[in-house]
């Protein structure tokens, strides 16, 4: 399946966001996920099917002002 | 004074970016006795393990954090964003950016009020970064605020307290409400000024993170924020157009 990580294409093995978390290799980093657009907690992202095409944003602790 | 039931350990906010070096940045949060630091969202390539470093320096620092929304324009940008930082950094502290005009980077006061309104019904805490105008303040308390965070000038400028009959406004018009000038200020001279003004904290990050020496910037920040906060409660002197001498004038004597 082909889908969007931070506007990256990657075709996946997997078809749950849990999933390609763990594909990528994120482990137990401390990151927020949103699908196409809408925020989905850690706790739901077991249970989160991904489309073909979907865009996902993995988003990290970063500085800030 | 209490920011969401929380008493501040200094009233000197400090952003955390654009430092040459993590230990930089570290050494300047120390010096500045910051009572908060604010942090942001953003991706990060697979494989770097940057944010995660980032996030453990700031944990080891013990400082309460404040994430942004730096960047969002719109208020669903602003609200997703919002809860993606709830859930990384463990807090229902929002400094929320809704920005509206890319050059001066100025909040969109009307996106901003709608967000806010929308996050805090969702139980954040929403900080607003907003212009110093008086309606949107009301229109922000009535959103759901309980702190106000107006501008000094534009985000980066250094330019100090751009408008301080507005803010001065401000304060006058919500005495209760903890009030912190946030972006704009390049000296320490600034951010007296601002708590001299009655101002409860000052947000610095640009004019710490790019002096050239930023730990002792920073040092320079936080006695600057104590010296304006003990001349406030000091009660300064009026200002008057003419001169009055200070030194007495009786027993003066005539040697003309």
């Amino acid at each position: 399946m082909r889908i969007l990580v931070n506007e990256e294409p990657r075709e996946i093995a997997t078809a749950t966001l849990a999933g390609l978390l763990d594909e990528l290799g994120y482990g137990d980093a401390r990151v927020a996920t949103a699908v196409d657009g809408a925020f989905v907690p850690a706790s739901r992202r077991a249970s989160w099917t991904l489309d073909e095409g979907a865009r996902i944003e993995i988003l990290a602790p970063m500085q800030g002002g | 004074m209490l920011f969401y039931g929380t008493e501040l350990s200094s009233r000197l906010m400090l952003g955390t970016a654009q430092y040459p070096s993590p230990e930089i940045l570290a050494d300047s949060v120390r010096a500045a006795q910051a009572g908060v630091v604010t942090v942001s969202l953003r991706r990060e390539s697979v494989g770097s393990r940057a944010g995660q470093a980032f996030w453990s320096l700031i944990r080891d620092l013990g400082v309460p954090v404040l994430p942004n929304t730096a960047g969002c324009h719109t208020v669903k940008e602003a609200v997703t964003t919002a809860h993606m930082a709830r859930e990384v950094f463990e807090t229902d502290w929002i400094k929320l950016e809704v920005i509206g005009e890319s050059d001066t980077l100025q909040p969109d006061m009307f996106a901003l009020v709608e967000a806010a309104r929308i996050l805090s019904e969702d139980g954040f805490n929403v900080f607003p970064y907003m212009t110093e105008d008086l309606v949107g303040a009301e229109r922000l308390l009535r959103a759901g605020c309980r702190v106000l965070m107006p501008w000094g000038a534009p985000i980066g400028s250094g330019k100090g307290l751009n408008n301080v009959f507005g803010l001065r406004a401000l304060r006058a018009h919500f005495p209760d409400v903890p009030l912190v000038v946030d972006a704009g200020i390049g000296l320490p001279s600034h951010a007296a000024q601002a708590m001299e003004l009655g101002y409860d904290a000052v947000l610095i990050n640009t004019a710490v993170a790019q002096a050239g020496d930023p730990a002792r910037m920073a040092a320079a920040f936080r006695l600057a924020v104590e010296a304006g906060l003990i001349a406030r409660t000091a009660d300064p002197m009026e200002q008057r157009d003419m001169a009055a001498p200070s030194t007495p004038v009786l027993g003066q004597a005539v040697l003309a």
